[in-house]
């Protein structure tokens, strides 16, 4: 076979088109990064320098699981996706939460094969459950690595999370995105494998969760995709979107900017109204951050949370108020309301040792 | 005829239209989706080519499930798993031939077809790299039938394709990322809709117009 015919390429093409295309748009990505294609396999290895007490990291394939991993006995829980979302996934490994995590490029799901290594690694013998947030290639890749796990004789169940109010669900659209809810059921489920509960239980609480959770975004300015080196989209400096997904992906609508009052109260609203919540739910709120807004606006945010919410007669049992599952650099937030029953809040409160949460150890 | 020579050519010509189509792919997906669709493909088929190159199996079906173990492993995403189970049916339809007649590419292209709609679900219409797989495949069988050859079949198949794209610009995407959009997707091409279009316009520029030159 004549190897010579393919044509060479230059070696480095993300990077030099990445350079170009700054060029061209007059616009200049600022990052702290070395080289655009390595940033994921870079923070990765920051990762588990810093948190070693906690992780392991492996690379090729690229995977986190649990520094005492696999636990005998014990369900194991895992979940992944595109990268960019941190501390989603990677910073929820440890005692008490996730297993493993399987890192994607940026804002691109992982491949088959590190879901296939990372279940296998963490597997204790009890099954591994699955926690796939819904996008339509998060979804077939964790499909193809389930098939592969079963042809093994891995017990895997598989939980979809779809919980973004922002798109109508329908046989005409890719179904709810999973957004902020995939945080809560990580922990929630975590712990309950933790405790011993079996990997049936576990996932039909998952689905629990899943069933009583919602959210809605928004995005005060657009974010950057290393390789892609320039911002995913436009948007007016006196412009919001509304219903924005965590990829950068446009929202429900594009409206003139609000007050925090105004853009809460809407958001507050689609995600009340939805489930819909009602006087005398009890709940585990989220106020999150999508990466680029400053905790003084996340709190001024959750305090219009709060207020809504007591004004309707809705209890906020438990909060989180912080940068959860964010989007790059974008600027904006999301509200996540899970109404708890008296399980979850338990599983809630038990102990949790991860980069990215911690309480009760 | 088509010998394992011809599908090694096709795979390195493919490395080098996803590498020069890179930007313009993903700036079709940040129009409707998520932006990676061009790096995704470039990484993609730089893996298979690089992959093929170290170590190169001597038959049809063996090349192309080497591609598609490539593809899954490195493309991820949607488009990941999508080439990834096309090429995987494609070297199932091949198992055994050296050689491959105009039917025998017909029947390769329509396994193909048939596992991505049984992966991703998608209907023509849908604003997806269906509707650019179906109208080609079914112009490769219709070339088929009326007795054409390899050199006919494929340019009216690539044709058909970009047809195909084309009217993916109109239509309400209800798959993919780009189905969030609602209204907002009409009036963009479907990136996947046209690296399939590269795909098979690739195969016309290796298989036909190459050949003539």
């Amino acid at each position: 076979m004549a190897a010579h015919k393919y044509c060479t390429v230059p070696v480095n093409p993300i990077t030099q088109e990445a350079q170009a295309q700054q060029k061209e748009g007059g616009r200049k990505m600022k990052k702290l990064i070395n080289d655009a294609q390595d940033v994921v396999k870079e923070s990765l290895a920051g990762f588990a320098a810093a948190h070693a007490d906690l992780v392991r990291v492996h690379f090729d394939p690229d995977y986190v699981v649990r520094a005492d991993a696999p636990v005998s006995g014990k369900v194991a829980v895992i979940s992944g996706g595109g990268s960019g979302h941190e501390p989603l996934h990677a910073g929820f490994v440890g005692a008490g939460m996730l297993d493993a995590a399987c890192p994607g490029q940026v804002f691109t799901s992982p491949t088959p094969d590190q879901m296939e290594a990372a279940t296998k690694a963490v597997d204790g013998g009890a099954g591994v459950l699955h926690i796939v947030k819904n996008y339509t290639g998060d979804v077939m890749n964790f499909e193809m690595a389930a098939e592969l796990c079963q042809a093994e004789g891995i017990d895997v169940a598989s939980v979809v999370i779809n919980d973004d109010v922002a798109v109508q669900d329908s046989l005409y659209t890719a179904g709810r995105r999973g957004v902020g809810t995939t945080v809560l059921a990580e922990k929630i489920c975590g712990a309950a494998a933790e405790k011993g509960m079996d990997l049936k239980t576990i996932a039909d609480l998952c689905r629990r969760v899943n069933a009583n959770g919602r959210s809605m975004g928004m995005a005060l300015t657009s974010c950057t995709v290393p390789a892609a080196g320039k911002p995913t989209f436009d948007i007016g400096d006196d412009e919001m979107e509304i219903g924005i997904g965590i990829h950068g992906e446009p929202g429900r609508e594009r409206k003139p900017l609000a007050s925090a009052r105004e853009i809460i109260a809407g958001m507050a609203r689609a995600v009340i109204s939805d489930l819909p919540f009602k006087n005398g739910d009890t709940v585990i709120a989220m106020l999150n951050g999508m990466g680029g807004t400053p905790l003084i606006e996340l709190y001024l945010a959750y305090n219009e949370l709060a207020a809504i919410c007591k004004a309707q007669g809705i209890t906020i049992a438990r909060r989180l108020v912080g940068n959860y599952i964010t989007s790059l650099e974008m600027a904006g937030c999301s509200v996540t309301l899970l109404r708890a029953d008296e399980q979850m809040l338990a599983l809630w409160d038990a102990p949790v040792l991860t980069a990215g949460m911690r309480w009760g150890i | 005829m088509l010998h394992a020579d011809d599908l090694l050519a096709w795979i390195g010509e493919l490395h080098r239209v996803y590498v020069q189509n890179k930007t313009y792919l993903t700036e079709l997906d940040a129009a409707i989706g998520d932006a990676d669709h061009g790096i995704n493909m470039d990484r993609g088929f730089s893996a298979a080519a690089a992959g093929l190159m170290e170590n190169t199996p001597t038959d049809i079906a063996g090349i192309l499930k080497a591609v598609a173990m490539v593809l899954i492993r490195t493309v991820g995403g949607a488009s990941g798993p999508l080439y990834g189970t096309f090429f995987l049916r494609a070297a199932g339809a091949c198992a055994g031939k050296d050689t491959l007649a105009a039917a025998d590419v017909a029947a390769l292209f329509r396994a193909g077809l048939e596992g991505v709609v049984q992966r991703g679900r998608a209907a023509p219409g849908d604003k997806t790299m269906v509707d650019a797989m179906q109208p080609a495949i079914a112009a490769m069988q219709q070339a088929v039938d009326s007795g054409a050859d390899i050199e006919e079949m494929l340019p009216a198949a690539a044709a058909a394709a970009e047809s195909g794209m084309r009217h993916t610009v109109g239509l309400l995407a209800r798959k993919g990322r780009a189905s969030y959009l609602g209204e907002r997707s009409i009036g963009h091409q479907d990136p996947g809709a046209t690296s399939f279009g590269l795909l098979i316009q690739a195969a016309v520029d290796t298989w036909v117009n190459r050949r003539k030159a």
